[in-house]
């Protein structure tokens, strides 16, 4: 066992994290894995403290996974949703967060529209900040738990070579995933059209291709983004039927795929869009289990940057 | 650093416990035998196959980890890591002894019958360590225990030191640092 | 008018190119005498400036002062008081005020404002078109008459090539100058430089092409109407190019650059703090670099801050929401010299050329000269004073500054402006 230990009090995304931390954080969820399977689902770690899921962005599944989670950890729990831009209310993101936090609040979990979100209220708060996704930024929690999924699958992720396919330009699901697997020794290939699949990620290690079906022999996880109808609008791509045709997870893919490929997607699905239904609900697909994991890994992550006021210290 | 018990002394020492454990279990009743993480489980798996040898035979066996159940874990500073609990026998309406290896304030031991009351009611619950140093901050007794160092100044910790981990048997008592976790 | 005497000093004059000890007689608002060593006898006023240098008022063709109707951030009282503490005597105020100054009372409230503060003296630059829009072409002559100095929708640039056209030639009519933003309408939107730092952060970015595009368009629009035309807050490398080749064939063209695109890059804005955020984006090191070389041969003709001031709520928001800008006035002859004399870049005479006779002749004012019969706006800099950045002592209403603790060398300690003294460093 490393003897790494947790001193963060934020989870703004995983560019900043080392190999040590992140493997610590899925030690834990290892640990939390199992609560989970307990008749009683719970345990008192969090007791009496306050958790707030301040979303400011839509999303039903991230927020029950970490409502559920500070539950799990006997913890109180406030739901915040606020959707639109701040601005257009006539207060201030920081206010608005302000406010909330003097109700007294342990931890808040924070998604919203705008990269950096959750780093300027880590500035602005005396509270441990989670971000639940901000921007086309970092959603940390998400990487971690894809992590735990292909460690879970594969029993390392060193060496394996994963396949993200899709909207890569705006997604902070494809960022995490970069950051989290480059530093855990994967190799990481970034599959899209030019004009979603930007060429500054080489400079960080990824390798880059327009052409799944050349590389889709040699992957072990097709790791499938959701297909977003915005970018149609904004001429980043034509269609939705063109982009099935070249990036889409169909079954005559799938058949080219390796032996024992792993299929995995953040979730919400577009069936039939980005991939084929069956393949989404058959064995080599672990989409359920990240849900799974996910949970396990936000419980972790509320744990561990749930410390008191108290700055780290040498005396306990 | 003192030494007070080495590697023949331990080996006595854990006799001493095995007798006074044997004295707490009924004949031919079930037994569950639990040791808290991490030094407690050490122990409890080397008195498995030396309760087998007493003609206990019917023993289930598990780990238990206490971190999640700690009454003080805002002053611990930066998180150790979580490791699972495993309990992998029927604990309803069987008695289970917890076994530790140094008992203090007795928080430990509050957070494990914490932990057990979780995943089900045992018949009873006893406690047996090999070390007691004094100190409590609680209610808490042993049921049965090797060494009893009285009350010890608290500036002075005790270590048990387990072959499987340390490399060797011992009991010992230093000076604490300011490192040191209360325990 | 009391008069003054500055003695001791080392005269800078790059209107003469000259660059000696003597000392300057100011008198009823004008400099009377330049010579070797003018007795005090009967002057109350004797500043020595010895070990510093002497110099014309500098002047800054770039800020923005709030006023009418964002006035918490900056007025032109506040925004003179700026002006003259960092050595400045004349500013051209941009019209992206609420409303515009998009007619002749706008103007001439300018006008009067600053005659009334009596600090730096603030010549307000026009609108282009119409509250901005960029449809109709606002009343350029008559805003001309009045005293617009210049004419500009900064903020934004004319995005419709058509009406940029016609206003260029409908200035040109009366030899009147264009500064533009430059920056493309389509590719605009984002709020750092698209490049490595944008795609790792996941930030809407604003591709350098934006600015290229509207400097390439214009030379073009420009090449057979010839109307004085001054490209603003230059940013990229290849802008630089374009403004060398438009020079090279003759076109009426100038550039100005700022001091926080010669000294940071996007990699400040890691972070996420927005002030780092302003348009045009800080780019790479190439294009500081390619900034840098721009100023050295003199494609890049003068310096200005775009001073831009907002308040602390305003900046306090997210990234990508954050208005751009930051201000520049009070540390902006220090920031010059970090980035261009202190590197051994270009030399005092040069920088003082950059900050006052280019931009006199730009604006086509009669200033910047220390000629004995001009008038009388005259900086005195001591060039080795060390000193840090304190943006909580600033005048300006606003702080959004971030060269905040920066050890620099060089300020201006005395402020003459028409003959009086407006400033001096306690």
């Amino acid at each position: 066992m490393s003897e790494t230990r947790w001193n963060r009090k934020h989870l703004l995304g995983l560019q900043d994290l080392s190999a040590d931390e992140i493997r610590f954080v899925l030690d834990t969820a290892h640990s939390f894995k199992e609560v989970s399977m307990r008749s009683v689902k719970k345990v008192p770690a969090l007791r009496g403290r306050v958790v707030v899921n301040a979303f400011f962005e839509d999303s039903t599944r991230t927020r029950m996974s970490f409502s559920l989670a500070a539950q799990r950890l006997s913890a109180d729990v406030i739901e915040f949703t606020e959707k639109g831009s701040s601005v257009s209310k006539g207060e201030t993101l920081v206010d608005t967060a302000r406010n909330i936090e003097a109700m007294g609040v342990d931890v808040m979990i924070v998604r919203h529209a705008a990269a950096g979100a959750s780093e300027l209220l880590s500035r602005s708060l005396k509270c441990s900040i989670i971000n639940a996704g901000d921007g086309a930024h970092e959603h940390p929690t998400q990487g971690l738990l894809d992590l735990y999924t292909i460690r879970e699958r594969f029993g390392k992720i060193e060496g394996l070579k994963v396949a993200i396919i899709g909207d890569i330009a705006n997604s902070r699901v494809a960022r995490s995933n970069i950051w989290g697997l480059t530093k855990m020794g994967a190799e990481v290939i970034l599959v899209g059209p030019a004009t979603l699949t930007p060429k500054a990620f080489a400079s960080v290690g990824c390798r880059i291709s327009h052409d799944l079906d050349a590389v889709i022999g040699e992957v072990d996880v097709m790791y499938m983004l959701r297909v977003q109808n915005e970018r149609m609008k904004s001429a980043q791509f034509p269609t939705v039927r063109e982009f099935t045709k070249l990036y889409g997870l169909t079954w005559d893919r799938f058949q080219r795929c390796k032996k024992g490929v792993f299929v995995m997607h953040p979730g919400p699905m577009n069936r039939g869009v980005e991939i084929q239904s069956d393949i989404a609900d058959g064995e080599s697909s672990g989409i359920l289990k990240q849900v799974e994991n996910g949970l396990a890994v936000r419980m972790a992550v509320l744990y561990l940057v749930s410390q008191s006021g108290k700055a780290v210290s040498a005396d306990s | 650093m003192q030494a007070t018990h080495d590697q023949r002394d331990f080996q006595r020492l854990l006799n001493t416990l095995l007798d006074k454990i044997v004295a707490l279990v009924k004949p031919g009743e079930p037994l569950n035998l639990v040791g808290i993480r991490t030094r407690g489980e050490t122990l409890a798996q080397r008195l498995v196959p030396l309760l087998h040898d007493r003609g206990i035979t019917e023993i289930g066996f598990g780990a238990l980890d206490i971190t999640l159940y700690r009454d003080d874990l805002s002053e611990i500073g930066p998180r150790p890591l979580v490791r699972p609990t495993v309990l992998d026998f029927d604990i309803d309406r069987r008695p289970l002894i917890l076994i530790d290896d140094v008992i203090f304030t007795g928080r430990t031991v509050r957070a494990a019958l914490d932990a057990l009351a979780d995943f089900g009611r045992p018949s009873a619950v006893r406690l047996a360590v090999l070390v007691d140093r004094g100190g409590r901050e609680l209610p808490i007794q042993p049921d049965a225990v090797a060494l009893s160092l009285g009350e010890l100044p608290l500036d002075q910790v005790v270590k048990v030191k387990v072959a499987e981990r340390d490399s060797y048997d011992g009991v010992e008592i230093e000076r604490r640092s300011s490192h040191e976790s209360h325990e | 008018m009391a008069s003054i005497l500055i003695q001791n000093g080392t005269i800078l004059d790059p209107s003469q190119q000259l660059q000696v000890k003597r000392d300057v007689l100011i008198e009823h608002g004008r400099i009377t005498r330049v010579d070797s060593a003018i007795d005090s006898k009967g002057i109350k006023n004797v500043i020595d400036a010895a070990g510093q240098y002497v110099t014309p008022g500098l002047i800054d063709i770039h800020v923005h002062f709030r006023e009418p109707g964002d006035e918490e951030e900056e007025t032109i009282a506040s925004g003179s008081a700026c002006a003259v503490a960092g050595g400045f005597t004349t500013v051209c105020c941009m019209p992206n005020t609420k409303p515009a100054l998009d007619n002749e009372a706008q103007i001439e409230f300018v006008l009067r404002e600053s005659e009334r503060v009596a600090l730096a003296n603030v010549l307000p630059v026009g609108a282009i078109t119409k509250s901005r829009e960029g449809k109709e072409l606002a009343e350029l002559a008559s805003m001309f008459q009045r005293g617009a100095i210049a004419f500009s929708d900064d903020g934004v640039g004319v995005a419709d090539s058509s009406v940029m056209r016609k206003a260029l030639q409908y200035i040109k009519m009366f030899d009147g100058l264009i500064m533009q933003h430059c920056e493309d309408h389509q590719l605009a939107g984002g709020a750092m430089h698209a490049g490595l730092v944008s795609t790792l952060l996941g930030m809407p970015a604003i591709p350098a092409e934006a600015e290229q595009l509207m400097i390439a368009r214009d030379v073009l629009l420009n090449r057979t109407i010839g109307c004085r035309y001054h490209v603003q807050h230059i940013s990229s490398a290849f802008s630089v190019e374009l403004i060398r080749r438009a020079k090279q064939d003759g076109l009426p063209v100038t550039a100005e650059v700022a001091a926080h695109h010669l000294l940071l890059t996007d990699e400040s804005c890691r972070t996420f703090d927005t002030n780092f955020k302003m348009n045009p984006p800080l780019r790479t090191q190439a294009d500081v670099d390619a900034c840098i070389a721009g100023v050295v041969e003199g494609t890049i003709d003068i310096l200005a801050t775009d001073h831009a001031p907002h308040l602390a709520e305003e900046k306090e928001l997210e990234f990508p929401y954050a208005p751009f800008g930051i201000i520049g006035l009070e540390p902006a002859l220090a920031l010059y010299i970090k980035a261009l004399v202190t590197p051994g870049h270009i030399d005092w005479m040069k920088l003082i050329d950059m900050m006052t006779v280019k931009c006199a002749q730009i604006v086509r004012l009669p200033r910047g000269t220390l000629k004995e019969g001009s008038v009388a706006d005259v900086t005195v800099i001591d060039p080795d004073l060390k000193w840090t950045i304190d943006k909580e002592q600033f005048v300006s209403k606003s702080r959004n500054c971030p060269f905040h603790g920066w050890d620099v060398i060089g300020r201006a300690t005395h402020t003459i402006v028409g003959g009086k003294l407006k400033w001096r460093l306690n």
